[in-house]
This record gives C-alpha cells, sequence and structure tokens, in this order.
C-alpha cells in the first residue's frame, strides 16, 4: 500500500528529498517501516533515535499503519 | 510599571501575568544563536529572576546570529558580557551569569535554584544532560533546536505525567551522524526566530497562559512556513532516571571520534590538474547527477551503496585516493561512515561543501541546484 513519508532535518538529506511515497506492502507495523527504511538507507539506522509520527502522533512500534496514514520520520536536531 | 504597560493591558496577561514573572526564576542554558534571543526578551518582558549559563567566549563567527554581542566583544566571556547587556536592557532584573559549561558535576546545583530552565544549547550532551537534570529535580523546560531552516521546540517535564526529551529520542545519535550548525550552516533569523518560539513558550508558561506546548513537538520550516505539532507520550519511567557520570563520553562528541579527512573544491580541482589519479565518487541520486557532475566521476546513490558495495569495489583502485561528493558534504559524509568498513580510512576524503562549492569556487559554469 502507498504510503506518504514526511521527511525532518538530516533525514531530508540521506533521503534526498523533503517526501517519499514508497509502496510497500501491508499489514506492516511502524516497526515493519522501520526494517524497510533501515535496509534501504542504512544511514538512518545509525541515527539510533528516530521518531515515528503517525498523523501528527508519535508512534509505538506496534502500531498498525493504515492506508493514507501520513508518516513523519523525526530525527534528533541539536543545533543552538 | 509603565515599562510593561503594553503587555499588562493583555486581558490574558495583565497584571496577574506580570506579577508571575517578576516573582519567576529562569535558567537559560547556552547564551549562543537560542539563547541571545530568549534571554533579551525574557529580561525584557521582566523576568525577575535570568540565570545564564555559558562557559564560552564570543567568537567572530556568532556575531551573526548571537546579537547581544558586539565586534568589541570577541574573544570575551559570552556570560559576563550578556549579563551585562541584559541588567542595562532591565534593571528590574536580578541577572546571574555563570560562565562555566553545564557538566554533570554543577548541573544539579545551578539547576536548583531556578523554576524553568530553557535548553539553548548547541550539542547532544548538553541536551541530554539537561534532560535528565531537569526529570531529576522535577524542573519544567522548553527545549528548542536548529537544523538548517528547521527548527523543533517542545515543552518537557512540565508536570509528573509530562512527557521528556528522552520520550523523543531515547538515546544520542551516533558520532557524526547529525551535524551541528558549524557544519550544516545556519542563517541567523532562523536561530532568533526558534529562540523566539521558545521564549514565547516560557512567557506561557510562567504567565500561565493557554495553548502551551505540554509534551508536544512543534516543527517549523523556515523556507516553506510549514508547522506541524506532533503530540508525544510519556514513555519512559522518570523515576529511573539517574545522572551520567560522563555525557561527553556518552554521546562521544567530536573530540573523541577519529576525523574525518576533508579536501576543499579549489584543492581537488589542482590536484586533479596536476594529472594525480584520484577516484571521484558521487553519491547523490541520478538526476543531480544528470545535472552536474565532476568529469570521470563514478556514480553510486548512498541508498544503494549497500547494496552495490561489490560492483564499486571492483571498479575501485587497489590504492590511490578516493574524494566523496554529494551536493553539500552531508550525504557523502554518511557514505565514507559507511565505505570505512571496507576501504581504507587513510584513502576517503570528504569535498567540502559538496558540488555546490565547487561550482561556487572552482567551475562558474557548472549548474547550480
Amino acid at each position: 500500500m502507498p504510503f506518504n513519508i514526511l521527511l525532518f532535518g538530516i533525514t531530508r538529506d540521506i533521503v534526498g528529498r523533503p517526501q517519499w511515497q514508497p509502496s510497500l506492502a501491508g499489514p506492516l507495523t511502524v516497526a515493519d517501516l522501520r526494517a524497510h527504511l533501515y535496509a534501504q538507507y542504512p544511514a538512518l539506522a545509525s541515527l539510533r533515535s528516530l521518531a515515528v509520527a503517525v498523523n501528527n502522533e508519535y508512534a509505538e512500534e506496534t502500531q498498525l499503519l493504515a492506508e493514507g496514514d501520513e508518516i513523519a520520520l523525526i530525527p534528533p536536531v541539536s543545533g543552538g | 510599571m509603565s515599562r510593561y504597560q503594553r503587555q499588562l493591558v493583555l486581558p490574558q496577561f495583565g497584571p496577574a501575568g506580570q506579577a508571575r514573572l517578576l516573582a519567576a526564576k529562569v535558567l537559560v542554558v547556552g547564551a549562543g544563536g537560542l539563547g541571545c534571543p530568549v534571554l533579551t526578551y525574557l529580561a525584557a518582558a521582566g523576568v525577575g529572576t535570568l540565570g545564564l549559563v555559558d562557559g564560552d567566549r564570543v567568537a567572530a563567527s556568532n556575531l551573526h546570529r548571537q546579537v547581544l554581542y558586539t565586534d568589541a566583544d570577541v574573544g570575551q566571556p559570552k556570560a559576563r558580557v550578556a549579563a551585562q547587556r541584559l541588567q542595562a536592557l532591565n534593571p528590574d532584573v536580578a541577572v546571574h551569569p555563570h560562565p562555566e559549561f553545564l557538566t554533570a558535576q554543577n548541573a544539579l546545583a545551578l539547576l536548583a535554584p531556578y523554576d524553568l530552565v530553557v535548553d539553548c544549547s548547541d550539542n547532544f550532551a548538553t541536551r541530554y544532560l539537561v534532560n535528565d537534570a531537569a526529570v531529576l529535580l522535577g524542573k519544567p523546560f522548553v527545549f528548542g533546536a536548529i537544523h538548517q531552516f528547521e527548527g523543533q521546540v517542545a515543552g518537557f517535564n512540565l508536570g509528573p505525567l509530562s512527557p521528556t526529551y528522552r520520550c523523543l529520542f531515547p538515546q544520542p545519535p551516533a558520532p557524526h551522524q547529525v551535524p551541528n550548525c558549524a557544519e550544516a550552516g545556519v542563517l541567523g533569523v532562523v536561530a532568533g526566530l526558534v529562540g523566539l518560539y521558545q521564549a514565547n513558550e516560557a512567557l506561557k508558561i510562567l504567565a500561565q497562559l493557554p495553548g502551551v506546548l505540554d509534551g508536544k513537538l512543534l516543527t517549523i520550516n523556515l523556507l516553506d512556513y510549514t508547522q506541524r505539532i506532533i503530540k508525544l507520550r510519556l514513555v519512559i519511567d522518570k523515576s529511573q532516571v539517574r545522572l551520567l557520570p560522563d555525557y561527553e563520553a556518552y554521546c562521544q562528541t567530536t573530540t573523541t571520534t577519529p576525523v574525518m579527512q576533508t579536501i576543499s573544491a579549489p584543492v581537488l580541482a589542482e590536484a586533479l590538474a596536476a594529472g594525480q589519479p584520484w577516484f571521484l565518487l558521487d553519491v547523490r541520486e541520478p538526476w543531480e547527477h544528470d545535472l552536474c557532475h565532476l568529469p570521470g566521476a563514478h556514480l553510486a546513490p548512498l541508498g544503494q551503496l549497500a547494496a552495490g558495495l561489490p560492483a564499486l569495489l571492483a571498479q575501485l583502485p587497489a590504492e590511490g585516493l578516493v574524494a566523496v561528493y554529494c551536493h553539500h558534504g552531508v550525504r557523502s559524509a554518511h557514505a565514507i561512515s559507511f565505505l570505512r568498513q571496507h576501504v581504507a580510512p587513510a584513502r576517503l576524503f570528504n569535498l567540502t561543501g559538496g558540488i555546490h562549492a565547487w561550482a561556487e569556487q572552482v567551475d562558474a559554469e557548472m549548474a547550480v541546484y
């Protein structure tokens, strides 16, 4: 099923674009999505803490994704 | 009270809000890009006691965003200079400069006297330390951070059930994976705006105004002006939080990790012109490569680097230097982190500023995007 993934901070540089619409076979949890992303972009795994929000709410790893969900990848940011 | 007249007439704020500000004690950690606007506006608004912690000295490269300082302050301790300016701005405020860095040894004593902490630091070690110390002491804190044109702002630990920074990011990123402002660059206005959001949150919390970002992360994009609020959850057990002995070591910040070798565009151009056999590795996407690339560069997009490794290694000469580049130098740094496991690190160089720097400094004809 298609997803719209919004990329923030360094994830935008790693993936090379601000949004990404991969099509992945469902059903899929947040943890499954993470595994797909890390396999394609190993640098995402190096972030160690990469928050995933689904429809503007922090998502647990076991949360099941539904078609049309808006997913945001939020990496830590340190600058000040 | 004529100084505060314009905020006193605000019905939501009024004399009660002003009284709360004057009674409040706020500690600002970091008097840099975020700290300067936070300190300036909290002092101007009449926060009664304002502490600032910063062990740094003013540098010329700070002045474009750290607007409390002037050219004449270069080399002076930030905490002292900032305290003088703030005191002159508003004599009502008791300003307490702490010209030292926040450490696991001094954090609890420094935070303890204050009602609210504002994290304006510029590194993960301090951010995790502020979080852990604030949670241990039960102090609310306002978080703010920037990456290029993006900002993050949140209110953390505002009450026993309020989420913390570790609920969002349980552990710091691996070293070098997230660049700081020195590496990624920042415009002064971005730091200024994000700092003002932090100051706004601090004033809302202190004056008990509605709409506080309690356990909510506000993301701000200052290029397209999109904002989002992400609702967070308390996922850690606050009673288990302890201070770690050494946050620098915990985050393995720049000083403790091997330095990545870099080469500037003009130096690489000179080496190539002299006939040195550099292997040029472009880790951008194919469409970027089509727009512009260095002559003879080998394309291996970062996302396919692991999958395409055997093919890449087959084409890579057994010895000789490798210049890795992308658009601005961030993806190529990631590529080098990965390639170091397969190619002698001494052979790998990151092209500083990427192909953008090459277009600016070497080849004026090159397409810029």
